[in-house]
């Protein structure tokens, strides 16, 4: 009963979609207000219609219900309760849920938040959200039932697969999916803005609160996922530039583009046009990701059932959507006047160079992500484009990105003068440029790339100090946007620190360890004392023992795992990690080797590893803050003060 | 004068970073595209003996073996039709089993040994690796023609 009712719930919420696209649409181009005036109730009501059947979903796993086929596949009743409930999610079919779920989220959010938008404009901004929300929920209906029953029901499920039950993998997806999903309102925007003609400093403002948040959620959930994957899959890795990681990456090139060069758009009415076409493109990028991580093209933990009917609905959307939108922008971005103009080093251009630096870092992803998709399917054989590419590509692109970091914030908007700017910089430069290498020759073997990291995290971080001393001093005001921006480029500046190190110092060493012996790792001793079985709810562990210690003391016992899931019969490798601000030291159990107790164990020292997941989380802290600056809200509380005063005139 | 001399600076500073990035893309791409080869391509001699590659196929069963130092390992890549002698040292994938889809990357030895710088098995038991299951196909259906 529970599923028919969720399955109901989904059929309503298309129908409500289809109100949702057509008739504010028509509305605001018949200048209708009465039409006009569905589009809040319908996105309100979708939303509530599609949490009903996601809850539904939730209900039918944690009652076990393995008459849906969904949880008789991705679900067991001896699974904990809490992955139960994520197993919700975990599959392709629970996961597109779980998108049109957040797209109604933004949706209705768009609804309650935009009283003060013109109306005109909130109608084409919801309508256009209906228009993908149909696409999507289309999709799960036709291709990817979450509901689906078989009969007679399943007397025991197949269990969620091992490596998605890691408490990472249960706020990974919902942020990555905010994220995704949120600049599907960036570019309902930007369609608005082309259908209504127009595009000026408020349209900006009214947009860039909602593709911050988008963004904040996007580099949660991809900071979450490399962290998932350097803990769980046990290589010590944080980014292998997996086409599935590339496909996330590769709308927050965009998405980080569009949120500054949407800066320009508010202050100076500047790159309009380019404006709109990076909030096209971010979303499409969003789109391309989904493509290529739940159509089964890639082979991945994503993929985890193919069906050539899904990756045909999904690439032809796609097509429509990119095809559409781009047709529309061709046919009315002439009509977009262009806005003031601005000098050679103003911050204008130094904001389109880094958009340039972004995109072309972007270009170079996309081709490699794509490229052997492409010859694939062209059948000119199979090949890989490996992480060599990508390193040698994309850090010279986007190394001068940071250096442009460093001087944008501080450059004056229309008219900076190259010279003004040097004679302010040069000591600063100078003085980063020296520590960065004194410190990549201080930590023993000198590495260029460590040093380059070092100097940019350096240059990043002393001028967001420049940038506090200036506000400070012209008494000026600091907005939580300044903070924001400040706070997420020293974020970045942390980060980039953390990947210099990680990259050039990091070591580690695959041994055979008998019980009592022991291995050296960077300073550090580790003892291996044996493994002991272990009980798990549904698997069955050997629990290693390794004792870590550093010149005599003890520093931790570390107690790595390998699982054999009961269910799937799947091995699992259970690294465990004693992480500090400084280094992590990590120890994965391989493989016994013999009768007498030995096993292969690999070791790991990770230095300044925590500093990456730390920059990524202060960054997004930064788009937090940013996004909900009272510059955006303000204009709300006015009209709302106009309101009242209409009122009480009559 | 100014606008258009900003414009012109504007599109040449584009072109610049566009040559540039084309350049690092198509050079770095060279050097790094990786090729696959299935064990009947290899053992006709198809695989380049200079440059690393991919192999895939099935783990022949009763092939794992473990060298003395517990940490090298040696087993055959199969697709049915031709076999590869590969040497892996350091620890195997969860999923690595006799018998079951494997990808590895490495180099080509003068004696036809490949010896693996990755191996590469992943993410669910039953799932096969597609260059794996590709080869598999590759070599059914060339023998198939044969027995026609």
């Amino acid at each position: 009963m529970i599923p028919e009712l969720g399955q109901f719930a989904l059929i309503v919420a298309l129908l409500l979609a289809l109100v949702q696209a057509a008739l504010p649409l028509v509305g605001a181009w018949r200048n209708d207000a009465a039409l006009m005036a569905t589009a809040r109730p319908a996105a309100l009501a979708q939303f509530g219609f599609v949490l009903v059947a996601f809850v539904c979903l939730a209900v039918s796993f944690m009652t076990h219900d393995f008459s849906v086929l969904n949880v008789a596949r991705n679900s067991y009743t001896r699974l904990p309760d809490i992955y139960r409930f994520t197993a919700t999610w975990g599959s392709h079919e629970g996961s597109l849920l779980l998108w049109v779920l957040m797209l109604t989220f933004w949706g209705a959010a768009v609804a309650v938040f935009s009283r003060r938008l013109p109306d005109a404009m909130a109608a084409r901004v919801i309508g256009v959200l209906g228009l993908i929300s149909i696409g999507f929920l289309a999709f799960t209906l036709t291709t990817s039932n979450p509901f689906e029953r078989q009969l007679p029901a399943a007397a025991e499920g197949n269990d969620m697969n091992p490596l998605l039950q890691d408490w990472g993998m249960i706020i990974h997806p919902p942020m990555l999916y905010m994220g995704y999903v949120g600049f599907a309102v960036a570019f309902a925007f930007a369609i608005a803005a082309l259908l209504s003609g127009r595009l000026d400093a408020a349209w900006a403002r009214w947009s860039r609160p909602w593709t911050l948040a988008a963004w904040t959620f996007l580099t949660l959930g991809i900071v979450l996922g490399s962290w998932w994957a350097y803990r769980e899959l046990g290589w010590g890795g944080w980014w292998f530039w997996d086409p599935t990681e590339n496909a996330s990456f590769m709308p927050w090139l965009a998405g980080t583009a569009l949120i500054h060069s949407l800066a320009a758009t508010e202050k100076r009415g500047a790159f309009k046009a380019w404006t709109v076409l990076l909030a096209l493109t971010t979303f499409s990028l969003s789109l391309l990701g989904t493509f290529l991580v739940r159509s089964g093209v890639l082979s991945s933990v994503h993929a985890f059932a193919t069906d050539p009917a899904r990756g045909a609905f999904i690439l032809g959307f796609l097509v429509v959507v990119v095809g559409g939108s781009l047709a529309l922008y061709a046919w009315r971005a002439p009509r977009i006047i262009a806005g003031g103009g601005y000098g050679g080093f103003s911050r204008e251009s130094l904001l389109l160079a880094n958009n340039v630096l972004l995109i072309a870092a972007l270009g170079a992803v996309l081709l490699g992500t794509l490229y052997p998709l492409v010859v694939d399917a062209l059948g000119l054989g199979k090949l890989s484009v490996g992480p060599p590419y990508f390193n040698a590509v994309f850090v010279p692109l986007i190394a001068p990105a940071l250096f442009l970091m460093g001087l944008g914030p501080l450059a004056r908007w229309k008219n900076g003068r190259a010279a003004d700017v040097a004679a302010r910089l040069k000591w600063p430069f100078a003085v980063s440029l020296a520590a960065g290498f004194a410190l990549a020759f201080a930590l023993g073997e000198f590495k260029p790339w460590a040093a380059l990291g070092f100097f940019l995290a350096l240059w990043i971080a002393y001028t967001v100090g420049l940038a506090f001393r200036d506000r400070l001093r012209g008494g000026g005001a600091m907005p939580r946007a300044f903070w924001g921006m400040q706070l997420a480029h020293f974020g970045m500046a942390v980060g980039v620190a953390g990947i210099a190190v990680v990259a050039a110092y990091s070591s580690e060493r695959d041994v055979r360890m008998a019980p009592g012996g022991s291995a050296e790792l960077a300073g550090y001793t580790f003892v291996f004392r044996g493994v002991e079985p272990r009980e798990g709810p549904n698997f069955h562990a050997m629990r290693g023992i390794v004792e870590v210690g550093r010149d005599g003391a003890r520093v931790a016992t570390l107690h790595p795992e390998k699982r054999i899931y009961t269910a799937s019969g799947m091995a699992m490798t259970e690294a465990s990690v004693h992480p500090n601000l400084f280094r992590d030291v990590y120890v994965a159990l391989g493989e016994p080797l013999d009768d007498r107790g030995a096993w292969s164990v690999r070791l790991f020292h990770k230095p300044f590893i925590n500093w990456l997941w730390l920059g990524a989380l202060l960054m997004a802290a930064g788009g937090l803050l940013a996004a909900t600056d009272r510059r955006y809200r303000l204009g709300r509380a006015a009209s709302r003060a106009a309101a009242k005063l209409a009122t009480q005139g009559a | 004068m100014q606008a258009r001399h900003r414009k012109l600076a504007l599109i040449a500073f584009a072109v610049v970073a566009v040559g540039i990035a084309a350049t690092l893309v198509l050079n770095a791409f060279r050097s790094n595209l990786v090729f696959f080869f299935t064990p009947t391509q290899v053992a006709a001699g198809e695989a380049p003996t200079a440059r690393t590659f991919r192999i895939g196929g099935l783990v022949e069963a009763g092939s794992v073996k473990r060298q003395a130092d517990g940490l090298t390992a040696t087993f055959v890549v199969t697709d049915t039709a031709r076999s590869i002698p590969v040497t892996y040292t350091g620890i195997l994938p969860d999923l690595f089993k006799e018998g079951k889809g494997v990808v590895a990357e490495g180099r080509l030895g003068e004696d036809g040994r490949f010896t693996a710088t990755q191996v590469l098995a992943k993410h669910d038991e039953n799932y096969m690796p597609p260059e794996a299951a590709d080869a598999l196909a590759q070599a059914q259906k060339a023998q198939s023609t044969v027995a026609e």
